[in-house]
């Protein structure tokens, strides 16, 4: 860093960090400095970063639908050019939507803190989810609310395995505007929303594989089966936590 | 009091560390651990060996702030925990200023006994790192909301550190 022999001058004050002085010559010649730039720190115009957002600002903001369904529908493309089966494909949406699930768990236990709530902070505590139904709860009524604005429309638990169950979303916004042309008919674009589901899951400690399956009925025709199926050890542990009577 | 704090990733690498001293009671904020140069690594080393501890607490209380979870008698290191999360963990190594007294009758610990900076696990002290914790935690959910930040990389944001200086001034 601090070797500047072979380095153009304004350059080399940039990066050496020599303190507000050189920074104002070479880069920012109005702005007013403060003690990050020295760091090399860029702060947008308005010095506002992403610690003076309040985190519950955006909370009942909704993005509009037709913003997502275009944004959506280049990641279905860009992911369709780069594969070459429905799985393939598939597995490339999880892969979009898991590291979301992973950020979007802590927002969610953030947002059932009481300062996350707006209210001033009192003694109550957020709970993180240690057995399978909190976690599908916390999937169905705070998840769902969250990414699309209404809860999931059913819950269920697989009678042949005991370590599945399906999340049931009618009307999956994924697939609101998307026609699956016949010869990939058992392509479901929710695998995207599958993989917000699954990093959830994973995020906290209930390592899982979450798949999202087309069950259309005459009612629904884009009916969605999410269905999460937990690992062995996640089954044993529940068991054990059942014995020792934690809910 | 001083302070080494520490994130610990769902794979166990540390990805933000800050080591401060107390600023209440006339604290100057720096940190003087016990075991001086070597605290350095020891203290990484101490809180480490507590997330032993942390794995075995973690499934039996669903908390995010799981108390006082472990201790270091030699050099009286206390250990604090919270869970974000994503089996993030935040780690407080806690040490207080004088050297645990026998007599109770000593005057530094009469004066200060249920002070934040002399003893590491009176109610008080409990409910101030509880409070730092929570802050931190509001911090961590927005450096998450950053496109830019994957979990598991370090955080090297200056804002990042000073709001948790900021969180540490105002409650330990």
């Amino acid at each position: 860093m601090s070797g500047p022999s072979n380095v153009p001058p304004s350059f080399s004050d940039r990066v050496s960090g020599t303190g507000p002085q050189q920074l104002l010559h070479s880069r920012h010649p109005v702005q007013n400095q403060n003690s990050s730039s020295s760091t090399g720190l860029r702060l947008p115009s308005n010095k506002k970063t992403i610690y003076d957002r309040n985190l519950n600002r955006s909370r009942n903001a909704e993005l509009g639908r037709a913003s997502f369904a275009f944004l959506f529908m280049e990641m279905v493309s860009y992911a369709q050019n780069r594969v070459k089966g429905i799985q393939e494909l598939e597995k490339r949406l999880n892969e979009q939507g898991h590291p979301l699930g992973l950020k979007l768990l802590d927002l969610l236990l953030y947002r059932s803190t009481p300062a996350g709530s707006s209210s001033s902070s009192s003694s109550a505590q957020a709970a993180r989810p240690l057995r399978v139904l909190p976690l599908l709860t916390l999937l169905t009524t705070k998840l769902y609310p969250l990414l699309f604005s209404r809860p999931a429309d059913s819950l269920e638990q697989s009678t042949t395995n005991p370590g599945e169950y399906m999340i049931i979303d009618n009307t999956p916004l994924t697939n609101q505007f998307i026609s699956v042309p016949k010869d990939m008919s058992q392509l479901s674009c929710a695998a995207f929303v599958a993989g917000i589901i699954e990093g959830v899951c994973d995020g906290a400690g209930f390592e899982s594989r979450v798949t999202s399956h087309n069950h259309a009925t005459d009612v629904w025709p884009n009916r969605t089966v999410f269905l999460v199926k937990f690992e062995n050890h996640v089954l044993e542990r529940e068991r054990e936590l059942e014995r020792a009577g934690i809910k | 009091m001083s302070y080494y704090f520490v994130i610990i990733s769902p794979t166990d690498s540390p990805l933000f560390e800050h080591t401060f001293g107390t600023s209440k009671a006339g604290g100057d904020g720096v940190a003087r651990f016990r075991n001086g140069e070597t605290s350095r690594y020891m203290n990484q080393f101490i809180v480490h060996a507590s997330l032993d501890v942390v794995e075995e607490v973690q499934w039996l209380n669903n908390n995010m702030y799981l108390k006082h979870i472990d201790t270091y008698p030699p050099t009286n290191s206390h250990i604090s925990c919270f869970l974000a999360g994503t089996n993030v963990r935040f780690l407080l190594l806690h040490q207080p200023s004088t050297a645990p007294t026998t007599s109770s009758s000593n005057r530094s610990s009469t004066i200060s006994s249920t002070s934040v900076p002399h003893n590491p696990t009176s109610p008080q002290t409990e409910e101030a790192i509880k409070q730092f914790m929570n802050e931190v935690f509001e911090i961590w959910v927005k450096t998450l909301m950053s496109p830019f930040y994957r979990i598991g990389m370090h955080i090297k944001s200056p804002i990042f550190r000073q709001r948790v200086s900021a969180a540490g001034r105002k409650w330990l």
